[in-house]
């Protein structure tokens, strides 16, 4: 009799094993397997070959670039992403959705738009190119340049992660806080940051594997300079095209590998995460 | 040393909140807000929190100009329909916060915030519950560690905003007969918002009824019942 009876949201069993089997497949074949390519690819010659095209002085000097670059963007976007979501969760004002359009902006523009955004503005042809050249300082292919092309594209991260979170907790804790006694920095510091401090860890974490593999924008500014303005994935490309097949699919393993601590890391946040916000939403 | 409310407005951009409250209430007193919703007492409540700004009007508290401070220095507890209490902190950390936010020199000590946080939990009748977190506590047992946590700052005055509006018929009958103890043990100057005619009856010594932003009548409970002076009033109270 109850054999009959199907709960309204189960499925035939053929129909699970297809979808199954299809999303796994692709999976295995789009995502998987390129990513146990790279790491076959550069084990091609053997662990000394891959060993000698990591040390090689341009690559650890590639390496070196992203990470400072990551290191400069990543606590600015940090910053940056908790006063905008900050002030758009509890005040209100004139121009609100406007500036949400705003800061998802980055992901709307192709990356290399936004490069070239910045040659325009700091380009020896652009708006305040001339007169920084004249005072000797240098934006564009050197470390300023990749580091705002970094910040743009890597903006919206944190900031987009912290939105929802903080607008659905509301003000009340907050205006309890003020009535109580608390300045506004004791308020964020005892009341708002532990509300929101795995969702913050969640996009600073998005935002740094962003930030260390971002292509187009810096592509765009950085000039190429091998050895001095080439990052990760700028390297990886010109090893490639350089038919330096070990080195090129030796800094993508390594460029993969701090993907996928990222995502590790990721994972196990969204583990912890989900508890607390299973924990905030029993009230 | 009385508060006297005077001809406060405010308005939601076109819609008007509040169009000229005047109140007086005497110090140690205590107030009910009453009205159907859209009558602006909770805006009005807000007002005297500091946590809402009037357009205009003025309040007078203890020879201060109320208004004019803000909501930290006003030293006005605050209990939130919605509890508000801070969800990552023990009960005793939420009752803590006000004492512990203070600057250095007027900070009471570790073992003075203790034992203090002990006599408001045994005021409220949770004692013991100390290291519970908000989530393993009851609506009703939440809504008293939120009045503890007002109190703890030795307030200059109360403010209940629907207070027991989220909990049950019974919950709420033994929470406005403790509320109303603990305002005599106290003394705090006490405004609480109610929709509900029977608690507003019930717990306070002056009802204001509200409509439109206006109050409609101000007087004893006694007095608001036996004498309704306009036909809303009457009606309200017939409903």
């Amino acid at each position: 009799m109850n054999a009959k009876f199907r709960k309204p949201t189960e499925d035939p069993i053929w129909l699970k094993a297809l979808l199954g089997t299809l999303a796994i497949g692709f999976i295995a074949v789009l995502l998987l397997l390129p990513l146990v390519l790279v790491f076959k690819e550069a084990l091609a010659h053997g662990l000394s070959a891959f060993w000698a095209a990591m040390v090689e002085p341009d690559s650890l000097a590639a390496v070196r670039l992203s990470l400072t670059a990551a290191a400069i963007a990543v606590p600015l976007n940090t910053v940056f992403g908790i006063a905008a979501a900050w002030s758009i969760a509890k005040f209100d004002f004139r121009g609100k959705t406007f500036l949400v359009t705003l800061i998802d902006l980055p992901f709307s523009v192709s990356p290399v738009v936004s490069g070239l955004i910045y040659v325009l503005v700091f380009g020896a042809q652009g708006w305040f190119g001339p007169r920084l050249a004249d005072h000797n300082i240098h934006i564009l292919f050197a470390l300023p340049g990749i580091v705002l092309a970094t910040i743009f594209v890597t903006f919206p991260f944190v900031a987009r992660e912290l939105i929802p979170l903080m607008v659905d907790q509301g003000r009340d804790e907050e205006e309890a806080a003020a009535t109580l006694g608390a300045s506004g920095f004791q308020t964020f510091l005892r009341v708002t940051l532990p509300n929101i401090k795995w969702g913050l860890l969640y996009g600073v974490l998005l935002c740094n594997a962003r930030a260390l593999g971002e292509f187009g924008a810096v592509s765009v500014v950085s000039g190429h300079i091998r050895g001095v303005t080439n990052t990760m994935p700028l390297h990886v490309e010109l090893l490639y095209n350089n038919y330096d097949y070990v080195g090129a699919f030796a800094v993508a393993a390594l460029l993969a590998m701090l993907g996928l601590v990222t995502l590790a890391l990721k994972s196990l946040l969204e583990w912890r995460y989900a508890d607390e916000l299973a924990a905030v939403h029993r009230h | 040393m009385s508060l006297t409310v005077d001809s406060v407005t405010k308005k939601f951009g076109r819609f008007p909140a509040l169009n000229g409250a005047s109140f007086i209430a005497p110090q140690g007193g205590f107030v009910s807000l009453l009205g159907p919703s859209g009558s602006g007492k909770t805006t009005l409540l807000r007002i005297l929190g500091g946590l809402e700004f009037a357009d205009s009007g003025s309040v007078r508290f203890a020879d201060l100009n109320w208004l004019d401070m803000p909501a930290r220095t006003r030293n006005a507890g605050f209990v939130f329909q919605q509890y508000a209490l801070f969800k990552h902190m023990t009960v005793a950390d939420n009752i803590a916060f006000g004492l512990r936010v203070r600057p250095r020199n007027t900070r009471p000590s570790k073992a003075a915030i203790t034992s203090r946080v002990k006599e408001l939990l045994d005021l409220v009748q949770l004692p013991g519950l100390e290291a519970r977190y908000p989530s393993q506590l009851s609506g009703g047992q939440r809504q008293r560690v939120a009045v503890a946590r007002a109190l703890a700052i030795e307030p200059r005055m109360l403010l209940l905003d629907e207070p027991f509006g989220a909990l049950d018929a019974k919950v709420r009958k033994e929470l406005r007969a403790d509320l109303r103890r603990i305002h005599d043990h106290t003394g705090v100057t006490t405004v609480f918002v109610t929709h509900d005619q029977e608690e507003a009856f019930a717990v306070a010594d002056l009802v204001a009824v509200m409509k439109d932003g206006r109050i409609e009548q101000y007087g004893a409970p006694a007095d608001v019942r036996r004498n309704p002076r306009t036909a809303f009033v009457s009606e309200f109270l017939s409903a």
